[in-house]
């Protein structure tokens, strides 16, 4: 009836000692319709860490949520109910992370945030058994929002889908930017057609732009803007330059400025080991998606090993310790169970035929998330 | 006639008798399965009144659905919250009470119906598909950008909504009480098909000028029709709001008025059934299926193809052949 | 706001109309002479955007594309008419529109099951990159004046087919009286499919046009599919006169729209408010039009009277 993955080999469960009881996890993520390439991504990030591991003491479920809030609510009750899952992961978006968190964890799972981390469950919201492993989405705009200041950018355009995350975008770039706004603007979620906002940008006498357009609304930004001569420095988070849609821009995303707290050419050696395996295994660039994935199957990993799952109070200090080799280098969560990390600044760039990004900087190192201090934990 | 009796009668014991059975074994999700399958039916039937006795082709159903899930959202968010919902003129507080939930959306809904009926009934026809249809994207763009209530994001309810006496928490007694409404929406399906004023309702979508001729207001009879649809649809949205919880646009989608739409055409239009026969079928596809491959809109494509094409009168009247419910 | 601001929107207004027309042209044309609703005509704009991505990739050539598209689009489209849509026209609306609601869920995951998930490329051709300046002073990037002189082509052409042609006074026909061309002795059934697959080309074009400076991917049809609807329900079903009166009616209230209403709004409340309050008007802008339309013309702006 499912995609199970049943990671055992059978050799090593006869000669295994009777050890810590097996960890099943239920991965809810979006393989089918417009958004599956990043729960591919996430998919394939995280069972490439599963299998590198080889052990036989883990199960992974997983399941497509159509990017459907319906859907994951009902994936979620069936692995609870039925499944009887201990960990839950893989959601991508904030509206379907905000569809099934809350009562994961009231029913006492442990959920794993692979990409989505709503404002929500980072402040009044937050909750022991919840672990945003790959960012508070605030970040990276803060991240962009201090990379305009200290580029000396002192007249900027702002702009974003009409939708919480649009706004929490632009608030977060505005929390760490210190110059004046030429404009602010709320485009259509969805929206495909960006010459009038070009126009607007045009007219504003600004400096700089900063967007947040996830997805296929970045890739018809982008191609619009590059056709348009307006020549204004872009600087966006990484959801609009990330590898899986780059290609689908192609020369208009050249030297474009965008944030995110994971690059392939970042310098560690547990990244350098994960792109090459990625490469090998899947025959295609990793994406900060994939990059989160392996990151949160081997936080899982460690913190097994450290404690026993049926112990949930061991489990969670186990894995609030994060002691595992994470692909972003130097990690460690806050109080709110958000992770302290550095925001990177990455250049689009061409390496032989493919478009990919390189790192220039760093916008803010060890940034923690603005929520801190509302969660009572 | 009674090939269609009995196999509504099967239909019925396998509702009530399979969670049972599943409860029996220890299989919650079953449960959780079959309550969706409920709640999918209840929502049919309501869209059953307007397209199957009224003639009625709404693509805008999902509006009146989501409406009932924000009224079950907002109210259960102000509790939640101990935060009024209004403090002037007179106090509102939030509750998290089933009966006043259902009866908010059932009049939210209902009084949307009243007035996007009263609009789009000026048109007929395919007008009518389109204009019900822009009305459902008007309030989908509505409560996408309604910052006060989620947004896109939608609302999460952490515990589900109470009904005196009843463990709600539990699985099975939400069940019962879905069904329960299910059985009743049918009830009011029968006695309002077999009524003068469905009777007049169906003479209406056969000769309009038949009964405008003995002095009856087709387009009366019809906004009547519309507001009950859309009430019960309404009722289902908010029941649906608490079996997952949550409420969001997608529940106002376009797409979601379609599913509604095949619901009751794969079971059969107009047949008192086939909209719990069509929500059974779906949501068992929907869970084989999925289970098999990503692509399995692919097969979910084929089928409803083959139903259309094959097989009118859907599934009920398949099983129990021509007659009954209109073509 | 200058006036040239306010010149350069109202272009884009008009190439988003006649962007819409193409769609648009296609879903009027097919209901006037088959009285089919095609809720599938969406998909063919996919087909035709992903056919002139892969032909791009593979040649280069930008005109290649164009045509491909039209191609794959016209032959999808005679193919899913000969299939299934010619087994529609004498049903009722009500299994046109679930048939058709099947048709989207077979092409979008079949194209995603070919394709993958990831957005194709597909860009403008290098000679048609980059602004231009009109007299005045405005900036405005050559390929949507491309856009909006090949829709306006393609519009005129439509008209003098259906105007001056021996096909067009057959579709003319059998918009009036299907029995009575069939009677005539005009192979009604090929005449269905040679409209449906004109439909689909046209359809297949504005995907591959829009596609270059929008992104390929799959479900990118249903959005301009709910538009195109509005814009025949304004114009009056059937008309392609209504059809090219909707389709600018539409892109300019959408443009506009999204422009002025937030800086109206600024005038009574404070800016951030006002922006998103603006935003939210605007996206719901012309399904008001269009529900304004039809309660003042219950049958669209030039639709047969009832």
């Amino acid at each position: 009836m499912t995609i199970r993955n049943l990671l055992a080999s059978a050799a090593l469960a006869v000669l295994a000692m009777p050890a810590a009881a097996d960890v099943k996890v239920g991965m809810i993520t979006t393989l089918s319709g417009g958004g599956a390439g990043l729960g591919i991504d996430t998919r394939d990030g995280f069972m490439l860490a599963i299998d590198q591991a080889g052990r036989d003491d883990v199960e992974v479920v997983i399941e497509d949520d159509q990017r459907k809030p319906d859907v994951a609510v009902q994936l979620a009750d069936r692995m609870i109910q039925s499944d009887k899952v201990d960990v839950l992961t893989g959601i991508v978006w904030s509206n379907l992370a905000m569809a099934v968190v809350p009562s994961a964890t009231a029913q006492g799972k442990v959920y794993l945030s692979t990409n989505a981390a709503p404002a929500q469950l980072a402040g009044r919201g937050c909750n022991p058994s919840y672990f945003a492993v790959s960012y508070q989405n605030d970040n990276l705009h803060e991240g962009a929002g201090a990379y305009a200041t200290n580029e000396g950018f002192e007249n900027t355009f702002i702009m974003a889908p009409n939708y919480p995350a649009g706004k929490d975008s632009l608030n977060g770039f505005k929390r760490f930017y210190e110059g004046e706004l030429a404009g602010e603007i709320y485009t259509q979620l969805g929206q495909t057609d960006y010459a009038a906002e070009i126009a607007q940008i045009r007219a504003s006498g600004a400096d700089s732009v900063f967007f947040f357009l996830p997805g296929g609304m970045g890739i018809s930004f982008l191609k619009q803007y590059a056709d348009s001569g307006v020549d204004l420095p872009l600087v966006g988070p990484a959801f609009s330059f990330d590898q899986g849609i780059l290609q689908a821009v192609g020369e208009a995303a050249m030297g474009v400025k965008n944030t995110s707290t994971w690059s392939k050419d970042l310098d560690n050696e547990a990244n350098a080991a994960f792109v090459e395996a990625f490469e090998a295994e899947y025959d295609r660039l990793p994406s900060i998606y994939a990059a989160q994935g392996y990151d949160t199957a081997n936080l899982l990993l460690s913190a097994m090993d450290a404690a026993d799952i049926s112990d949930a109070e061991a489990f969670r200090a186990a894995l609030k310790a994060a002691d595992f080799a994470s692909v972003r280098g130097d990690f460690e969560f806050a109080a709110n169970n958000h992770p302290v990390q550095d925001v990177y600044v990455r250049e689009v760039i061409k390496e032989g035929d493919i478009f990919t990004n390189k790192i220039v900087g760093t916008a803010i190192e060890d940034r923690s998330n603005a929520y801190v201090d509302d969660c009572s934990m | 006639m009674t090939r269609e009796r009995l196999f509504n009668a099967l239909l019925l014991a396998g509702l009530v008798l399979v969670p049972l059975a599943a409860q029996a074994a220890d299989e919650p999700f079953t449960i959780t399965l079959a309550t969706r399958a409920v709640i999918l039916a209840l929502a049919a039937v309501g869209l059953n009144i307007a397209l199957g006795l009224g003639g009625l082709v709404s693509l805008g159903h999902a509006a009146f659905f989501g409406i009932g899930g924000y009224a079950m959202g907002i109210l259960a968010s102000h509790a939640q919250s101990y935060a009024p919902l209004a403090e002037w003129p007179i106090l509102i507080e939030g509750t998290k009470s089933m009966p006043v939930i259902w009866l908010v959306a059932i009049l939210a809904s209902g009084l949307a119906a009243l007035v996007i009926g009263a609009l789009s009934l000026r048109t007929s026809g395919v007008y009518f598909i389109m204009i019900t249809l822009a009305f459902g994207q008007m309030f989908f763009f509505f409560t996408i950008s309604w910052a006060a209530y989620g947004g896109e994001d939608g609302l999460s309810i952490y515990v589900r909504n109470g009904f005196p006496g009843l463990n709600t928490l539990a699985p099975l007694p939400f069940y019962g009480l879905c069904l329960v409404l299910l059985c009743a929406a049918l009830w009011l399906f029968d006695r309002l098909a077999k009524s003068p004023f469905g009777l007049a309702l169906g003479a209406a979508r056969q000769v309009p000028a038949r009964v405008a001729a003995v002095g009856l207001d087709p387009t009366r009879l019809r906004l009547v029709a519309f507001v009950i649809s859309g009430a019960i649809t309404g009722l289902a949205g908010a029941l649906f709001a608490d079996l997952n919880r949550f409420v969001s646009p997608a529940m106002l989608s376009w797409q979601m008025s379609g599913e509604i739409m095949v619901l009751v055409i794969l079971g059969g239009v107009g047949r008192l059934f086939g909209p719990v026969a069509g929500a059974v079928v779906y949501v068992t596809l929907e869970h084989l299926l999925g289970g098999i491959t990503e692509f399995w809109h692919i097969f979910l494509g084929l089928i409803l193809l083959g139903i259309v094409l094959f097989a009118r009168g859907g599934i009920v009247g398949l099983v129990a052949g021509r007659g009954g419910g209109h073509d | 706001m200058s006036p040239i601001l306010i010149i350069e929107q109202v272009l884009n207004g008009l190439q988003f109309g006649v962007m819409l027309f193409l769609m648009a042209a296609g879903l009027t044309l097919i209901f006037g002479v088959m009285g089919l609703i095609n809720l599938a005509h969406g998909s063919l704009y996919m087909v035709g955007a992903f056919a002139a991505a892969g032909v791009a990739a593979a040649t280069g050539s930008f005109l290649m594309a164009l045509v491909a598209a039209m191609a794959a689009a016209a032959l999808a489209g005679a193919l899913v008419e000969l299939a299934v849509i010619r087994r529609l026209y004498d049903k009722d609306h009500l299994d046109q529109v679930l048939a058709t609601f099947a048709l989207i869920l077979i092409f979008s995951e079949g194209t995603r099951w070919l394709f993958g998930s990831f957005p194709l490329f597909l860009d403008i051709p290098d000679a048609l990159a980059g602004p231009v300046t009109l007299p005045g002073g405005i900036q405005y990037p050559l390929y949507r004046l491309v856009l909006i002189g090949a829709g306006l082509a393609v519009a005129a052409l439509l008209g003098l087919l259906i105007g001056r042609t021996r096909l067009g006074i057959r579709i003319r026909a059998g918009e009036n009286d299907r029995e009575m061309i069939a009677a005539l002795g005009v192979d009604i059934s090929k005449l269905y499919t040679l409209v449906f697959a004109l439909g689909a080309a046209l359809a297949g074009l504005a995907g591959a046009l829009v596609g270059a400076i929008q992104s390929v991917q799959v479900g990118m049809g249903e959005p301009v599919l709910i538009l195109a609807f509005v814009v025949i329900v304004i114009g009056g079903i059937g008309s392609i006169r209504g059809a090219l009166v909707g389709a600018l009616l539409v892109g300019l209230t959408d443009t506009l729209g999204g422009i002025f209403l937030p800086e109206l709004f600024k005038l009574v409340m404070a800016p951030a408010a006002a922006t998103s309050a603006g935003a939210s008007l605007a996206s719901m802008s012309i399904y008001i039009l269009m529900g304004a339309v039809l309660i003042w013309r219950p049958t669209g702006l030039f639709g047969a009277r009832a």
